[in-house]
């Protein structure tokens, strides 16, 4: 079974890990690798990746006629968005939140868990059987 | 697989595999390297035999090309080596002449038994078993499940390591763990028969043809155990499905329920095949689940036109399957059933017995939306479709119940 575990972070707490001590990013990018390299030696990691600051985020709207509008983004009125994900092969939806808690709890200043909000999405699943 | 043009050496060596595979792990007691060791002879057979032509005795070629280079696996394995030559295996005495493999009609099976063990997860059983028993490469059983070739080389590799440090024994299961064991080995080849089957839906045409791989190993489990009664229920149950495998999609990947299938598009070989071996197993008397299911299948497969399906014998069949097998998914489609024979409404009430137990299944929703039609409330089925396509994980299900309720509203 498929899943997407996307992270979300918070607006105010976009640029935050660019504020913090080098020890703190150190130890926080050293768990992100760790945490991938698991997954990799599990059999489990389908493709992952980790997305620009929503400065580099463009919205594109089209009503059909013309060209698409494109504006800065995300969506002003959203308080959280999209900063990274997993998409992970595992043999059941507790193995996932497993690894979306672990993902969730990535150190950050003075090592304390960040408690970062992990959405689960199963994806790619097949009809369940003939209609 | 379906690759055309395969070259007949691919064929021989598919053939072979598992069965020098089983020899080697079994005479040198190391499935882990004897399965590293194989896949390099069969590479090396793959380029030297289409030019330098197949040798008088391809597998005894083969076993001994691999127990080279599993001796060669040891050596450069230092931690091993030192535990081999304490054991005193290493001997080249005492390890056994690697040209004369001896056959045994049971090495195949021993083979299933070691990659479909309870030990492993399904994941794993599955990628090992393929691999093993089917002679796929690791590329295309990733492939064939859509994740990085890396990912799927790492999923065999520890399920590998897994049967070694659990001491997993090569050997048949005993009377006793025989039918759970056996049941084990049915388990991982429908799952891989139902991966290559509901994904096929997605229109995923490059992919690896994992149903007709499950279906040809479980052509040979029923060749070495053919009085084995829910193994030919399983193979009559795959062939009487795939049968329905053209028609069951349109053009654009879209579902098409059985009742509006092109029939003509049926694959009649597959289907006069699964219904007599069906039909002969079920006259054994020692019925299981598979068996079952394909006897339904195979009363679904008969009917020429879909009115005329038997339901009352489909109906009869779920009741039986109910006793043998009792799970919401069975008194779901018994429903159905009971809807075409008694009227949509003893359908409707035999489901308003699974609200407890499935009672958010979006599959729930969907039977009750199609009963609900049957009886004439389009509303009411309306309402019912909304809630089976908002709950189905499944994008194709979804196109397919939302375009359904665009019928029903159109009416």
């Amino acid at each position: 079974m498929k899943y997407m575990l996307m992270m979300h972070t918070g607006r105010d707490a976009a640029g935050g890990i660019m504020d913090w001590a080098p020890e703190d990013i150190k130890r926080h990018i050293e768990f992100q690798h760790t945490f991938d390299q698991e997954l990799r030696d599990r059999g489990e990691m389908v493709f992952n990746d980790g997305l620009t600051w929503p400065d580099q985020a463009r919205i594109v709207r089209s009503d059909g006629t013309g060209a698409p509008a494109v504006t800065d983004g995300p969506f002003a009125e959203s308080k959280e968005f999209l900063i990274g994900f997993w998409i992970v092969d595992v043999d059941s939806p507790e193995r996932a939140y497993e690894i979306a808690g672990k993902a969730s709890a990535a150190p950050g200043p003075g090592g304390a868990p960040l408690g970062i909000p992990i959405e689960v999405r199963p994806i790619g699943v097949a009809p369940s059987g003939d209609l | 697989m379906t690759v055309p043009g395969r070259s007949s050496t691919e064929d021989l060596l598919r053939e072979l595999a598992p069965r020098v595979l089983a020899v080697v792990a079994r005479k040198y007691r190391d499935f882990d390297s004897a399965e590293d060791a194989v896949q390099e002879a069969l590479l090396a057979a793959a380029e030297q035999w289409p030019t330098e032509g197949v040798p008088d005795s391809p597998e005894a070629w083969l076993v001994t090309a691999a127990s080279r280079r599993l001796i060669n696996i040891w050596r450069s394995d230092t931690a091993r080596r030192r535990r081999e030559e304490l054991s005193g295996l290493m001997d080249p005495g005492t390890a056994p002449a690697a040209d004369d493999p001896v056959p045994d009609r049971d090495d195949t099976l021993r083979l299933l038994f070691l990659c479909c063990h309870p030990v492993l997860t399904a994941s794993s059983a599955i990628a090992l078993t393929l691999r093993a028993v089917g002679g796929l490469t690791t590329a295309e059983i990733a492939a064939a499940f859509l994740v990085p070739e890396a990912t799927m080389a790492q999923r065999i590799s520890r399920a590998k390591q897994r049967i070694h440090t659990s001491g997993v024994p090569f050997q048949l299961p005993s009377q006793e763990n025989w039918r759970e064991r056996l049941g084990a080995v049915l388990h991982v080849l429908y799952l891989v028969f139902n991966e290559g089957y509901a994904s096929s839906s997605g229109g995923e045409l490059i992919r690896t043809d994992l149903s007709r791989e499950a279906i040809r190993l479980g052509r040979e489990v029923h060749r070495l155990r053919p009085d084995e009664p829910e193994v030919a229920g399983l193979l009559a149950l795959m062939l009487l499905t795939d049968a329905r495998r053209q028609a069951r999609m349109g053009p654009h990947g879209e579902l098409i329920p059985l009742d509006r299938q092109d029939r003509g598009r049926w694959d009649q070989a597959a289907i006069a095949e699964g219904v007599e071996l069906v039909s002969r197993t079920l006259r054994l008397g020692s019925v299981g689940p598979y068996q079952l299911q394909a006897a339904i299948a195979a009363v679904h497969d008969e009917a020429a036109r879909a009115e005329e399906t038997d339901w009352p014998q489909i109906l009869a069949l779920y009741g039986v399957l109910e006793r043998v097998q009792a799970n919401p998914m069975v008194t779901l489609n018994r429903a159905v059933a009971l809807a075409m024979v008694d009227g949509p409404r003893a359908g409707l009430d035999l489901l308003s017995t699974l609200d407890s137990s499935i009672g958010r299944h979006y599959r729930l929703a969907a039977v009750r939306g199609y009963l609900l039609e049957m009886a004439g409330d389009r509303a009411a089925a309306v309402a019912h479709l909304r809630t089976a396509a908002a709950g189905t994980g499944s994008k194709a299900e979804q196109r397919y119940l939302l375009t359904e309720i665009g019928r029903l509203a159109a009416q």
